[in-house]
This record gives C-alpha cells, sequence and structure tokens, in this order.
C-alpha cells in the first residue's frame, strides 16, 4: 500500500475515535460522578470499542474507495441522460441494496429478535431469531426501496415535499391503530435506523444530482427530502407487516 | 478462541449482506451504461475494506457497544432503586436515567460530521440568516429532549403513538408556520441524527432500561428511543427557523424574508 493511503486510513481512524469519543466522556462521567461502581468486563468491552473504531475506520475507507464512486458515477450518468423507468429501476435497487448492508440496521434486527424470542412471539430457537431479523430487514430494506423511488418521483414532478410527509405521517398514525402493540415500537425505530452510513451518500448524491440537472429545479429545496421519505416508508411498511402477520 | 469464532461466521454473514449492493451497481454499470468499470483494482481493495470494516463493527457492538448500553441502563436503575424500593416504578426515581439519556443525545449529535456538513451548507443557502452552529446545537437539543422523552415513556410505560402522533402534530403545525427553504432541510435532519454508533446505544439503553424498570415489558416499552430521537430535531429546527425570522420581523422590516 502506498504512503497516501495509509495516511488516509490513519485519518479514517480519527474519524471513527471522534465519533465514539462523546459516548465514552459521557460514559465515563457518568460512572465516575454518578454510579461510583467497578464497570463488569472492562477489558472485554475495550477490546470491543476498538473493534469499533477500527471496522468503522475500514468500513468508511472502504466505501470511499469502492462503494461511492461507483455510485455516485452512476447516479449522477442517470440523471443526465437515461429513460425513466431505468432511473426508477436504480433508484428502488440502490435503496434496497444499501440498506441490507447497513450496520444499523442489522443491529437493530438482531436485537429486535431477541427481544420478540424472550418475550415468547416467536420460537426461542436461533433460527426462528435469525429468520424474523432477516424478514425485518427484508421489509426495511424494501420500503426504502420504494422511498427513494417516490423521492425521485417527486423531484422529477416537482410535488411538495410536506404534501407527502404530512400524508405518510397520516397513514402512520391510521395503522398504529390497527397495528399490533408488540410490532409499534420496532416499527417507529426502524425508521431512523435505516439512514446512516452507505444510504445517506448514495441517496444525497442521486437526489442533488438529480435535481441539479433537471430544468427548474433547486437543488436545496429538491435535492433534500429523499432521506425524509427512506425515515418515513419504513414504519409503514414494518406496520402493515405487523398487520398482516 | 470464542472471539476468533465470532469473527470467522459475522465476516460469513457479512459477505451476505454486502452481496446485494455490490452485485446492483456492477449490474447497472454493465448493463445500463454500458461502460467498463474504471479503477477497478481500487474499486475491489475498496471492497475488501468494506467487508473487513463491517465484520469488525459488528463485533464491537456485540461486545462493546450492547453491553455498554444495557449496563448502564442497570446501574443507573439500580442506584435509583436504592432509595426506593417499591415495586411500582415512580418516574421521578430515574432522573438520572434522564439526565444520561440527554447527555448522550447531545454529546453524539454535536459531534456528527454529517450533521456538520448539512449545517454548513444550510447557512450558506440561506444567506447567513441561518447559522451553522445555531442549526447544529438546535438539532442536538432536540434530540437530547427526545431522548430524555424516550426514556421517561418507558419508565412511566405510557403508550408510544401518544407521543408520537402528538409530536407529528406539532410538526405539521410548524410546517404551515414555517418559510419554505427549511423545510426539506429540517425533514431530512430528523433523519441525519442517528448514527451508526449512537443507534446501538439508544437501542441497548431502551431495552435494559425496560428490562430493569419493574412491570415493564422489553417488546413493547423498550423500543422507541431511536423514533424520539428522529422525530424532535425536525420539530426543533423548525423552531428554530421560526425564531429567527421572527426576531429578524421585530429588529426591523427591512427583511422581508420570512415564511
Amino acid at each position: 500500500m502506498r504512503i497516501g493511503s495509509v495516511a488516509v486510513l490513519v485519518k479514517r481512524f480519527a474519524g471513527a475515535l471522534r465519533d465514539l469519543a462523546p459516548i465514552i466522556l459521557v460514559i465515563a462521567f457518568f460512572q465516575i460522578v454518578v454510579i461510583r461502581q467497578p464497570f463488569p468486563d472492562l477489558a472485554g468491552v475495550a477490546l470491543g470499542l476498538i473493534c469499533v473504531v477500527l471496522g468503522l475506520a475500514l468500513f468508511i475507507q472502504g466505501l470511499e474507495l469502492g462503494l461511492f464512486p461507483l455510485g455516485e458515477a452512476i447516479a449522477q450518468a442517470f440523471a443526465r441522460k437515461g429513460s425513466a423507468v431505468a432511473l426508477l429501476a436504480f433508484a428502488f435497487c440502490l435503496g434496497f441494496g444499501t440498506t441490507v448492508a447497513e450496520p444499523a440496521l442489522v443491529a437493530v434486527g438482531g436485537e429486535a429478535a431477541e427481544v420478540a424470542a424472550e418475550a415468547g412471539a416467536i420460537a426461542a430457537s436461533e433460527e426462528a431469531r435469525e429468520s424474523y431479523a432477516f424478514r425485518l430487514r427484508m421489509v426495511v430494506a424494501f420500503s426504502v426501496g420504494v422511498a427513494i423511488v417516490l423521492g425521485v418521483l417527486r423531484i422529477l414532478k416537482g410535488w411538495p415535499l410536506h404534501h407527502l410527509i404530512i400524508g405518510g405521517y397520516a397513514l402512520v398514525t391510521l395503522m398504529t391503530l390497527v397495528a399490533p402493540d408488540e410490532i409499534i415500537g420496532v416499527a417507529y425505530d426502524s425508521g431512523g435506523v435505516t439512514t446512516s452510513t452507505i444510504t445517506v451518500p448514495l441517496v444525497t448524491a442521486l437526489g442533488v444530482g438529480l435535481a441539479s440537472s433537471i430544468k427548474g429545479r433547486d437543488p436545496m429545496l429538491d435535492g433534500f427530502g429523499l432521506i425524509a421519505f427512506a425515515s418515513l416508508t419504513p414504519m409503514i411498511f414494518v406496520l402493515a407487516y405487523g398487520i398482516l402477520l | 478462541m470464542e472471539f476468533v469464532i465470532l469473527l470467522l461466521k459475522t465476516a460469513g454473514s457479512t459477505l451476505f449482506d454486502v452481496a446485494p449492493i455490490v452485485i446492483i451497481l456492477f449490474l447497472f454499470q454493465a448493463v445500463v451504461l454500458r461502460r467498463r468499470v474504471p479503477h477497478l483494482g481500487r474499486i475491489a481493495l475498496g471492497f475488501v475494506f468494506v467487508l473487513l470494516g463491517l465484520t469488525l463493527f459488528l463485533v464491537g457492538l456485540e461486545e462493546a457497544l450492547f453491553p455498554i448500553g444495557e449496563t448502564m441502563a442497570v446501574q443507573l436503575t439500580s442506584s435509583a432503586l436504592g432509595h426506593a424500593a417499591s415495586a411500582v416504578a415512580r418516574w421521578d426515581d430515574y432522573l438520572m436515567v434522564y439526565a444520561f439519556a440527554a447527555a448522550i443525545g447531545f454529546a453524539t449529535t454535536v459531534a456528527e460530521p454529517s450533521l456538520i456538513a448539512v449545517s454548513i451548507k444550510a447557512e450558506e443557502v440561506s444567506g447567513g440568516s441561518i447559522a451553522a452552529n445555531g442549526l447544529r446545537v438546535s438539532v442536538a437539543l432536540g434530540v437530547a429532549f427526545g431522548v430524555a422523552l424516550g426514556c421517561l415513556r418507558i419508565v412511566t410505560g405510557t403508550p408510544m403513538p401518544w407521543y408520537i402522533i402528538a409530536a407529528y402534530a406539532v410538526v405539521i403545525l410548524q410546517t404551515f408556520r414555517s418559510g419554505r427553504n427549511i423545510i426539506p432541510l429540517a425533514y431530512d435532519s430528523g433523519g441525519v441524527t442517528t448514527s451508526t454508533v449512537t443507534v446501538p446505544v439508544l437501542a441497548a439503553l431502551g431495552l435494559g432500561l425496560a428490562a430493569s424498570v419493574p412491570g415493564r415489558n422489553p417488546l413493547i416499552d423498550g423500543f422507541g428511543l431511536i423514533a424520539f430521537a428522529s422525530v424532535f430535531p425536525i420539530m426543533s429546527v423548525l423552531a428554530y427557523a421560526m425564531a429567527v425570522s421572527a426576531i429578524a420581523r421585530l429588529r426591523g422590516p427591512k427583511t422581508d424574508q420570512g415564511p
């Protein structure tokens, strides 16, 4: 590896440390000032934190090297030319593909499955838990795909964002009334989970690229908003999943 | 040894997770754009990094972030139960939990890189009427308040839909009173605040809290902190923008930007 790329990697480690620092500071403060008890298995947690920092740095560096240039080039090429159908197909695939691999979603899906197993909502075997987590992730990924399609349609047509979002809120409210209690918490949380490391940069690239290449669209006004859709549709789809199940 | 097995198992499932996006990107590159992939070697190296990084992150999640969230919930609630050994949860026994949640929410959000980038852009676009730091602080306050309120909800066991629907109603009312430029930004700021490191800690905190407060069911009460952390920033950003334009109106009629 060249010296330049090593330097970049070191910068990523510093970035990952900076992400983690506020959490560690707050926890250290509460441990020392409020709780004043020994933290159990400190060595194991420290090892895990090192894994988190190393992993996050490598992951982001890998995204910058591989996924982002590839994704951005395709998004921009589509924004400039190409049929609307192909663009929408790409939008769906982008939303679906990036969400399936989203680390925060993997984390929450696993946690939700564990809780559901402990509460007896699903069988306690590892197989049942894995299939529950897997289906949850598929539903969320599918819904993000739909969200990006909707968002791209909105940019193409110039629909006002808040009409769609308010309509979505109304739908969430109505579905909450009929959905089973156990799914509501998971469903609401799944909205915030989907939009982190992988999804945001790629989706923003698509939105801003589209808005700047279409005449009469303002990148500020029309380029944003895809993330808002991607946080809304997972709630609707997970609630629907809970109702239908 | 156990650690190595966990590492290998995670690596296997990570490969499976990353495959879809890789296939999608290459497929579109080849079929639709009909172009050769440029810098193939660098991109391949990038995917190796993504795989390694995701594997390490997920292992660290299992070994550190989840246990931290749970342990903090358990330790903070047990110190609360020290002076109130009743079987019924009283909301004011858990003040330290709310303080901890608010501190975590505020600290992680202020340091969030994607939020810093977005707020600088917002300052540019608004011609300086929205200050980057003001936006960052208002998002962070929104997250802090949301997470603390979410913990209060878990302790009291009140149904989450009430809170979320009420929050939506406020957001909708604010939307009609706000300038058109700020709306997409405000809606997006709800999504960008919940980063990859914050989400697992909050999820574990909520579940740990629901497990240790008497009378709470983790499946029904344990979730929701992330949802709270996503809704309240929308509200605080809209409120911030409204405050900025109200102050501008009070100071004098020469600026006619506003709702």
